[in-house]
């Protein structure tokens, strides 16, 4: 440990932690309580909607006036979820770069934090195509926020979670642009650390609403 | 590939300590292997669905625990929660805990485990 480094980043701190790091794991368990909030509304209303069209079955008159089927797309959204997954991996080696600047080994792809912050972003991103791409075709096929109960707590949850999405990709952008202005050096990697864990956080929380949402019919 | 097989934290530049990391990070062959089992995981999940195992009374349990696994690998390996100081620890499973617990206790509440 340089302390230094230490003394010049942030003043001493009771646990000998950073501040910075303990408020994203307090946020992070914060989270978790919102998001367990909105996963007990779906699933407290999952099955109630009176009319369709219906997550996992098929609507048909007198419940829907034209025959529906099942509303999820389970292909499309495996795809986004690998792409979200994939987008961890980039977080990681995003952080690797920053904290082995300079070492042997780190002058190619692999210590290039730009690539891996900028493939991170792009492949958030691209999840977020997909929700979109999700979300208008569920409009075109007569679902929105207030058609059923399901509607309501199926946008609103994933809605959630497409704005934590913008909102980490918005960050990594900012990463970037600190990285080609001035270069993201080791002494920077908290800053990157810090929000690798929000992006992991997002990704986590994914896992958790595409078993419970997507494939437990 | 030695030296990329080993993400340290030796540069004396980076301050280990109040980023609360008790040991060192995963080396890039493990996280290339944490990404592939999530994707396995994810496979299988989807795989699943497809087949008559989806009628069976086992397949709600069975993707819960490959959920469960794929968010402990997450949190765990790519979260660096492992490798982390307990306080970071205890600031993610305390209120983990208590948002799983009200989850399930909503659910009982509302009926959602009747009848099974």
């Amino acid at each position: 440990m340089s302390t230094a480094v230490a003394s010049h980043a942030h003043p001493p701190t009771s646990t000998g932690l950073d501040h910075r790091k303990i408020a994203i794991w307090a946020f992070i368990g914060s989270e978790c309580m919102l998001f367990a909030s909105l996963i007990s509304t779906y699933l407290i209303y999952k099955g109630r909607s009176v009319v369709g069209p219906f997550p996992h079955d098929a609507c048909n008159p007198p419940l829907c006036a034209t025959p529906l089927k099942p509303i999820l797309n389970i292909p499309v959204t495996s795809v986004s979820t690998f792409v979200l997954l994939m987008s961890s991996l980039a977080m990681v080696l995003a952080l690797a770069a920053v904290e082995n600047r300079g070492k042997p080994g780190y002058e190619g792809i692999l210590g290039s934090s730009k690539f891996w912050l900028m493939a991170t972003a792009v492949l958030g991103t691209t999840f977020l195509g997909f929700q979109a791409y999700e979300f208008t075709s569920f409009v075109h096929e007569g679902l929105t926020i207030r058609t059923n109960l399901f509607g309501s707590s199926f946008f609103t949850l994933t809605g959630f979670h497409g704005a934590h999405v913008t909102a980490g990709v918005l960050w990594l952008l900012t990463l970037f642009a600190i990285d080609v202005k001035r270069g993201l050096q080791p002494k920077d990697a908290l800053l990157v650390d810090i929000s690798a864990l929000y992006w992991h956080f997002v990704d986590v929380v994914w896992i958790a609403i595409f078993t419970l949402v997507y494939l437990i019919k | 590939m030695a030296d990329h097989d080993t993400f340290t934290h030796t540069n004396a530049d980076i301050d280990v300590h109040s980023m609360g990391e008790v040991h060192e990070h995963p080396t890039w062959k493990q996280y290339k292997w944490v990404a592939i089992i999530l994707t396995l995981i994810t496979v299988i999940e989807v795989w699943v669905y497809y087949t008559p195992f989806s009628q069976s009374a086992l397949f709600v349990p069975a993707l819960l625990l490959m959920s469960a696994v794929k968010f402990a690998i997450v949190v765990l390996f790519y979260m660096h929660l492992k490798y982390d100081h307990r306080l970071f620890k205890a600031l993610f499973t305390g209120p983990l805990i208590i948002a799983i617990s009200t989850l399930l206790a909503l659910l009982l509440v509302f009926g959602k485990f009747a009848g099974r």
